[in-house]
């Protein structure tokens, strides 16, 4: 899905091109293109300092770039102050203004656009409502918890109808439940309000969740870019591969575009792969284990270590000898998997990516 | 805490509240005593002396003059010091270190120094602009700045300037906006205690006036003092008294808008009180 079907249509379309942007001599930004479809959610994920919110600050007018363009529905936005470009913010510290009242916070930037006092108050209202706050509106910023502050701040800056919303790590100062709540929450309200989001996340899972594209990023590209299924079940690079979800390095030979690891034969995401030895990056829920009669030791043959128990799936390490694998399934079928068991791995024939550089698998 | 535990921390308090209040009283009462006598030794108690205060000319002349420079002094050190500081924090951190020691360096040099080296641009002042005692308020604003800089300063780190001013910024806010109706509000009690720390020093500035030949508040009492030793005690007993009443204004003007209630998680907590450190001014609670 490449465009966020619902909302009332408000959301415009955004283009970054070809931004760059240095600080001294580190590089921030090193050429980030990307068009985010109207009323669609972007994420960028990325490791912190892969530039992901330098992108975000770019696209506020926060900061400038050193060469590129935004162009925010057509307009270019490169030289407009941030307080002149219509785009919303949430940002990951509180940023309530502590001496005014929720609703006043809310009321705030409808004031600078001159919209008139009743509108702004029942437009306040609808939007405390929106968020679930309708009962804290005349609270102050110090009165509420943490994720009644992120919520208001995200009905003020919706409030004044911006063009673009963005959202800087705005879950990351609370606590897990609340932010998984609140996770869902802000995509709720932004498929009802349908405005064009970018959101900005260190964390794969919230990404994953609620992004209609994910922007994986590091050292300041976009290393890849598509719908959470994709990046997590046929990422692009290596990088995307050991950043988005867990991932066994296992020694093999790549030969004539297959890669053998331990005597299984695999196909190569990229069969033009030069020959020789390598390192292939296989998910844990592609390696299933196998108890059966013939357990002859061999290269596939391992004993369970450890058995972690996920909910509805477990994870399990295998002690290969010469180090460990990790293996995802079913909890049904993990059950008879207790420490000490001799097991056979299975790896599943699913096309696998080569690490990029030669250091140490997780078995060696 | 156990009860005699409380008890003589109780008593502690007790004990340092009065040896305190003595030490600031006695002085007082003993000077308003003094103002109220007469000059003989059994005379009957009067308010000669207070009423002396607005019968000489000099002196209302000199304390209109006091007060006119500590607006101004106060006026001109938040118009510098504020935007600049602001404006350091947020775009060049790096510089934060130089602004403190420029701020800081007329503590260190002695009043009579910087007198010294400001005679020969006070004497083209007065050819070349005006001969003004409004003029000393130049000199006053060098003076006050380390400790309305420290104050200022306090006050900016008790909240998180970048994160608001871009907030504001993202919601259409103009720079001016964002100062008027983000930063001082909630800076409101360092901002409060700049300037009545900026006040209490140009009331109580003697030594440049002195120096310049300006007749300010504390030179008339210095003069009047010579002739009346009642009336000049009078005015400086009614200056410290007015000095009080502001601090006692000041201190319920600076209170947080509303009762401070616990919230969720307390890990955000504001109004705090802002004082300076070394307790030039301390915020009576």
């Amino acid at each position: 899905m490449t465009t966020g079907a619902a909302g009332p249509g408000r959301g415009v379309e955004v283009r970054l091109d070809d931004l760059q942007r240095r600080y001294g001599n580190a590089t921030a930004l090193a050429g980030l293109t990307l068009t985010l479809a109207p009323g669609e959610l972007v994420a960028l994920l990325g490791p912190s300092g892969c530039g992901k919110t330098t992108a975000l600050r770019l696209l506020a007018g926060l900061e400038e770039p050193d060469s590129g363009r935004v162009v925010v529905d057509g307009v270019d936005v490169t030289n407009v102050p941030a307080n002149r470009r219509d785009i919303g913010m949430v940002f990951q510290a509180y940023s309530l203004f502590p001496h005014m009242s929720a609703m006043r916070n809310v009321e705030f930037g409808m004031q600078l656009h001159d919209v008139g006092p009743a509108e702004r108050r029942k437009r306040a209202g609808d939007m405390l409502e929106l968020v679930g706050l309708s009962a804290h509106a005349h609270k102050y910023a110090h009165q509420m918890s943490g994720g009644q502050q992120q919520r208001v701040a995200l009905a003020r800056a919706l409030a004044i109808e911006p063009k673009v919303l963005l959202l800087d790590e705005p879950l990351s100062a609370l606590d897990a439940k609340v932010r998984s709540r609140l996770r869902d929450e802000i995509r709720r309200v932004q498929l009802e309000v349908g405005t064009t989001t970018l959101f900005v996340t260190h964390d794969q899972e919230e990404a994953l969740a609620i992004a209609d594209r994910v922007g994986v990023m590091n050292a300041g590209r976009l290393e890849q870019l598509g719908p959470p299924t994709t990046i997590y079940s046929r990422p692009a690079t290596p990088f995307v591969a050991e950043f988005v979800g867990l991932t066994n390095r296992l020694a093999g030979v790549v030969k004539d575009g297959e890669v053998d690891v331990r005597g299984a034969r695999l196909p190569l995401v990229k069969p033009d792969t030069p020959n020789g030895p390598a390192i292939a990056l296989v998910r844990p829920e592609a390696v299933s284990l196998v108890v059966d009669g013939d357990m002859v030791p061999g290269p596939l043959i391992g004993t369970v270590i450890a058995t972690a128990f996920l909910g509805a799936t477990s994870r399990i390490t295998v002690d290969m000898g010469d180090g460990t694998v990790l293996a995802q399934m079913p909890t049904s079928e993990a059950g008879a998997l207790s420490a000490g068991t001799r097991v056979r791995l299975a790896l599943r024939k699913d096309p696998v990516l080569i690490a990029r550089d030669e250091s140490k698998p997780t078995e060696a | 805490m156990t009860r005699s535990r409380r008890f003589k921390l109780q008593l502690f308090r007790i004990t340092i509240f009065i040896v305190l209040g003595a030490f600031f009283l006695v002085p007082i009462g003993a000077m308003l005593e003094f103002s109220t006598r007469g000059n003989a030794i059994n005379a009957p108690r009067n308010l000669d002396a207070w009423k002396n205060i607005v019968q000489t000319p000099d002196l209302v002349s000199a304390i209109t003059a006091s007060l006119e420079l500590a607006v101004i002094t106060c006026l001109a050190m938040l118009v510098l010091l504020l935007p600049t500081m602001v404006w350091v924090r947020l775009r060049f951190p790096q510089l934060n270190r130089a602004i403190e020691f420029i701020c800081l360096i007329p503590l260190t040099v002695p009043a009579i120094a910087l007198v010294v080296g400001m005679v020969p641009i006070y004497r083209w002042i007065n050819i070349n602009l005006s001969d003004s005692i409004l003029t000393l308020a130049f000199a006053y604003l060098i003076l006050v700045l380390p400790y309305s800089y420290r104050a200022l300063d306090a006050g900016l780190s008790a909240i998180d300037l970048k994160t608001l001013s871009e907030a504001a910024r993202s919601l259409g806010a103009r720079w001016g906006t964002v100062m008027l109706r983000v930063v001082v509000p909630n800076m409101s009690s360092a901002i409060l205690n700049a300037s009545l720390i900026s006040v209490a020093l140009v009331l109580g500035e003697f030594t440049f006036a002195n120096l310049l030949a300006y007749e300010n508040l504390q030179v008339a009492i210095n003069y009047v003092s010579l002739v009346d030793a009642g009336t000049s005690i009078a005015v400086a007993v009614a200056a410290l008294l007015f000095a009080f009443a502001l601090l006692m204004i000041l201190s319920f003007v600076g209170r947080p808008p509303v009762p401070v209630a616990k919230a969720e998680d307390a890990d955000f907590e504001l109004g705090k009180t802002v004082s300076l450190s070394g307790g030039l001014v301390g915020r009576a609670r």
